[in-house]
């Protein structure tokens, strides 16, 4: 069986699967509930001077009826006594020693302010802090939150302030709402951050009310714009991870975030460079209980494919990321059909022919055959057809043997290589607008 | 003449079944549970669930398979986006009585027969319920979804308030053209208000769909039985375009003796009195046998069983793979406890003042017939008695010849269009019997027919715009 276990920047943990810092760890019984059912760490939802928040203050998008798939909060840090949490801290790392227990910090720009807020949250015992840079809302317009994660500068000096104190590892977590995060995540390193986390929620409008034309959430008649995560921001989480771990000016450990909803979510994001990995959403839709799955099926997989520990799978995609003239022109693809699995929907002909290159030809359903098939000379191997296909396996992209070695556009633009022979152009398409 | 009456429902008048109770009816209550909706409506949620799983393809077999062909994929991704208007607007365009045919058409032969969703082994979408979803939207709030056309100055008279013709009518008040529908009944529906089986859908429903239709302007005179009340000639003479479509005559008899006796009836008359009063107004015996299989006597055998028949028997002289009756419907009869002698020819009716039973020979298939189809062979001294004390009768109905010869019409098979000039033919009256759908596209295909002799211009549906684009 595969050991799951994880030391993230000297944080021991069971698993590598921590509960974000947010709701799902607000309080002693949601913390200490997640352990027992197996969660390996928590990050505290941050703790700070405490706010006050708004009633209504979650959004979210549906895809038909499979409910948030996006969502967005403007929630702001924890709205209870820094006492309080800072007490439950303790009494949850007394009561789960082994468990990885991380306070979220987020305090105004002032050194004396987060020396105080170190030294105080220090003495709970807790196994390590994260510098709240990323909130997207309402705290930044104090000051706080994305207002410093924006600004390498400041990022950069209040690491400095934290490290001058900290006993205990220092993660940095990161805002996706900036150009390039790896300018900030360099900044985190060189303010002596441990490690980064990221990403943070990303700046968002979750809907519009249309019969008020109030956006959502509603606050009374108004909104405002908030955290967006979810399944639906894993794509760009992944990406930013990809940035940060492949930077050869970074190099401390990550810890992944955004729509992580099951193991195998879980495991891309190890491959591209995680060192733990984040859960919020997941958890505030479905509960605790996820950590079931998230845990045994990715042991399962790593059984089935030989993987004794989460290190040797950190961070084997990282490398398969390029650049675009990096790739090479000579891998040509056709789409193939398996007409024995297909279920003639001809959700491909739509696609292909009005989104892409009029490369699948309909033959009538009357003739109770094949009712579609590739043009193989039209086909550019796009995969818009074996995405839009319902039966798993029917259309597949199959590699076509081109004679040539491999050329990428760097090589060609220099004169390099050779391009592969590529069919003319053939337009198929049928529609003539009519009188 | 009497006068429009389009909504009021009203039974009909007569003695359709001069029968005495011969048990005490169910009360009302159980009777109530017994008639409820066979197919409840989906929730919002269900709807949406429901919606979400259809693939949205293109040239649909669901759409192909129907004989409107309504955009299926279409009015379930309106649904989906919370477009009812619309999506109820895509089912009436094609077929005006999208809303019965969503209760009563035989969805598994033909479009969720057809949803692709049956070659990935799975069920296919609800689209009968998904359509009704829709559709029930539309009537709850009494939705406008067409206008009528600009008045072209020519006038039809349709013969007939059932399906066919009241979707003829739609179309042909869409294109401007005055309609003035003639029908013999009290109210306007045809078999959809006086045929489907209680639990299928209700009189109420059946009239406020055709409130729809008639509301677009079409004139209806109800109670008026045209070749009594007024001639077919002066209908021809008196409008540009006459469309028949008056249905079946009544259903044929057994031709045995003894069927004279009380309580022998037409399975028709059983459900159109059970439609038109109170429940524990229509009686049925403690022992009813039905003579027929096709899908009327599985109506009239469920329905008898539903009203409190200790016992309801189907008599059909063929096996079950030769039952007319869809395998959805024998299914349904065989859960409500009713029986199915196959292979039992009746012979003679028994009884004295009252039927008491029918006695039958049993049958066997024979060697191949003319027609390359087995015979059926009588089995030598197999006559028994299959006691009863209701006998009825469901073994079809003749194509209302002696209207149409009275009115000097000939039908070319499988066209709307008569051998009379101006004069076209539609529904069951021409296809011999067949699904409110089937009626539906003959009514608008009469439609399309009928504007052309008229000198009207084509009219494309939504769908065939989208095909030529």
């Amino acid at each position: 069986m595969a050991d799951l276990k994880v030391n993230f920047a000297g944080i021991e943990s069971p698993n590598p699967y921590w509960l974000a810092s947010g709701p799902p760890t607000n309080t002693y019984v949601q913390v200490a509930k997640a352990f027992d059912l197996g969660w390996g760490g928590a990050v505290w939802k941050t703790v700070g001077e405490p706010i006050l928040n708004v009633f209504s203050r979650y959004g979210s998008i549906d895809l038909g009826s499979q409910r948030m798939v996006g969502f967005n909060n403007i929630e702001l840090i924890s709205d209870r006594p820094i006492e309080d949490n800072l007490r439950e801290i303790a009494e949850v790392k007394k009561k789960y020693p082994k468990h990885a227990v991380i306070t979220s910090l987020m305090v105004e720009t002032n050194q004396k302010a987060w020396h105080d807020m170190v030294l105080r949250a220090q003495d709970t015992g807790t196994d390590g802090f994260e510098l709240n840079f990323g909130c997207p809302h309402g705290m930044s317009e104090r000051g706080m939150g994305a207002a410093v994660g924006q600004d390498p500068g400041y990022a950069c000096d209040i690491v400095g302030w934290v490290k001058q104190v900290a006993k205990i590892p220092v993660i940095v977590k990161l805002t996706p709402n900036i150009t390039d995060i790896r300018l900030v995540a360099r900044a985190a390193k060189k303010g002596g951050a441990d490690a980064v986390s990221l990403i943070n929620t990303i700046n968002s409008i979750v809907g519009v009310d249309l019969d008020t034309f109030t956006p959502l959430p509603n606050v009374g008649g108004k909104s405002s714009h908030g955290g967006y995560c979810g399944p639906a921001v894993k794509p760009i989480a992944l990406n930013m991870l990809s940035e940060t771990a492949s930077d050869p000016e970074v190099q401390i450990p990550i810890s992944g975030i955004g729509g992580i909803s099951n193991w195998r979510d879980a495991a891309e994001f190890i491959s591209l460079g995680a060192g733990s990995l984040q859960v919020c959403t997941a958890a505030m839709h479905y509960g605790f209980r996820i950590i079931d799955d998230l845990c045994d099926g990715l042991s399962n997989w790593m059984d089935e494919k030989g993987y004794k520990n989460i290190e040797e799978i950190r961070g084997r995609a990282v490398s398969k990321v390029t650049k675009w003239e990096n790739l090479d022109l000579n891998y040509h693809l056709v789409a193939n059909i398996d007409q024995d699995l297909c279920i003639r929907c001809e959700l491909c002909w739509a696609a292909c022919e009005d989104g892409a290159h009029q490369a699948i030809r309909r033959l009538p359903r009357e003739f109770g055959g094949p009712v579609v098939e590739i043009i193989d000379e039209a086909c550019v191997g796009c995969n818009l057809c074996s995405q839009v296909c319902p039966v798993q396996g029917c259309i597949t992209m199959q590699q076509l043997p081109v004679g040539e070695k491999p050329v990428t556009w760097k090589e060609y633009n220099a004169g390099k290589g050779t391009l592969a022979p590529r069919g003319d152009a053939v337009h198929t398409a049928t529609w003539a607008p009519h009188k | 003449m009497p006068q429009n009456n389009p909504v009021a429902f009203s039974a009909p008048q007569g003695p359709l079944l001069p029968e005495p109770h011969v048990m005490d009816p169910l009360p009302m209550t159980q009777l109530e549970e017994n008639f409820a909706d066979i197919a409840p409506p989906l929730n919002r949620d269900a709807a949406l669930l429901e919606s979400t799983k259809c693939l949205y393809c293109h040239d649909a077999p669901c759409m192909i398979a129907c004989p409107t062909h309504i955009d299926v994929p279409s009015f379930i991704k309106k649904i989906n986006t919370g477009n009812l208007r619309g999506s109820a607007r895509v089912i009436l365009d094609a077929n005006p009585m999208g809303h019965s045919c969503a209760r009563a058409c035989p969805v598994d032969v033909l479009c969720e027969g057809a949803c692709v969703l049956n070659d990935r082994d799975e069920e296919p979408i609800k689209i009968a319920l998904l359509q009704r979803y829709a559709t029930d939207y539309a009537i709850e709030k009494s939705l406008r979804l067409f206008e009528p056309g600009a008045a072209t100055g020519k006038k039809v008279a349709i013969i007939g308030a059932g399906p066919a013709g009241l979707s003829c009518a739609q179309d042909l008040r869409r294109m401007g053209h005055a309609v003035t529908i003639f029908d013999a009944h009290p109210v306007p529906g045809g078999l959809n208000t006086y045929g489907i089986a209680e639990y299928k859908m209700r009189p109420p429903i059946a009239l406020a769909e055709a409130k729809m239709v008639i509301d677009l302007g079409a004139e209806i005179k109800s109670g008026v039985t045209v070749g009594r009340d007024v001639a077919f000639e002066d209908l021809h003479k008196e409008y540009d375009a006459v469309l028949v479509a008056v249905g079946l005559s009544g259903t044929r008899k057994l031709g045995i003796p003894g069927e004279e006796l009380p309580g022998v009836i037409d399975a028709l008359a059983f459900i159109e009195h059970l439609k038109t009063h109170p429940y524990d107004e229509t009686p049925v015996g403690r022992n009813v046998v039905v003579v027929g299989a096709g899908n009327t006597a599985i109506d009239a055998v469920t329905q008898a069983k539903r009203l409190g028949a200790n016992a309801a028997t189907i008599v059909y002289r063929r096996g079950e793979e030769e039952m007319p009756a869809y395998e959805y419907e024998f299914q349904l009869a065989k859960k409500d406890g009713c029986a199915f002698r196959f292979f039992t020819v009746p012979k003679r009716v028994i009884g004295t003042d009252r039927v008491t039973g029918l006695e039958c020979v049993r049958s066997q298939m024979g060697p191949p017939g003319a027609d390359g189809k087995p015979t059926l062979v009588e089995v030598p001294n197999s006559t028994h008695v299959v006691e009863c004390d209701m006998l009825m009768r469901a073994t079809g109905q003749g194509r209302n010849g002696d209207f149409l010869k009275s009115a000097g019409i000939t039908i070319q098979s499988g066209s709307v269009v008569s051998t009379l000039p101006n004069v076209f033919v539609a529904g069951d009256c021409l296809s011999g019997g067949a699904e409110i759908v089937n009626a539906a596209a003959d009514g608008k295909a009469a439609a399309a027919a009928i504007n052309l002799a008229l000198g009207g211009q084509p009219v494309m549906s939504q769908r065939d715009r989208m095909i030529r684009a």
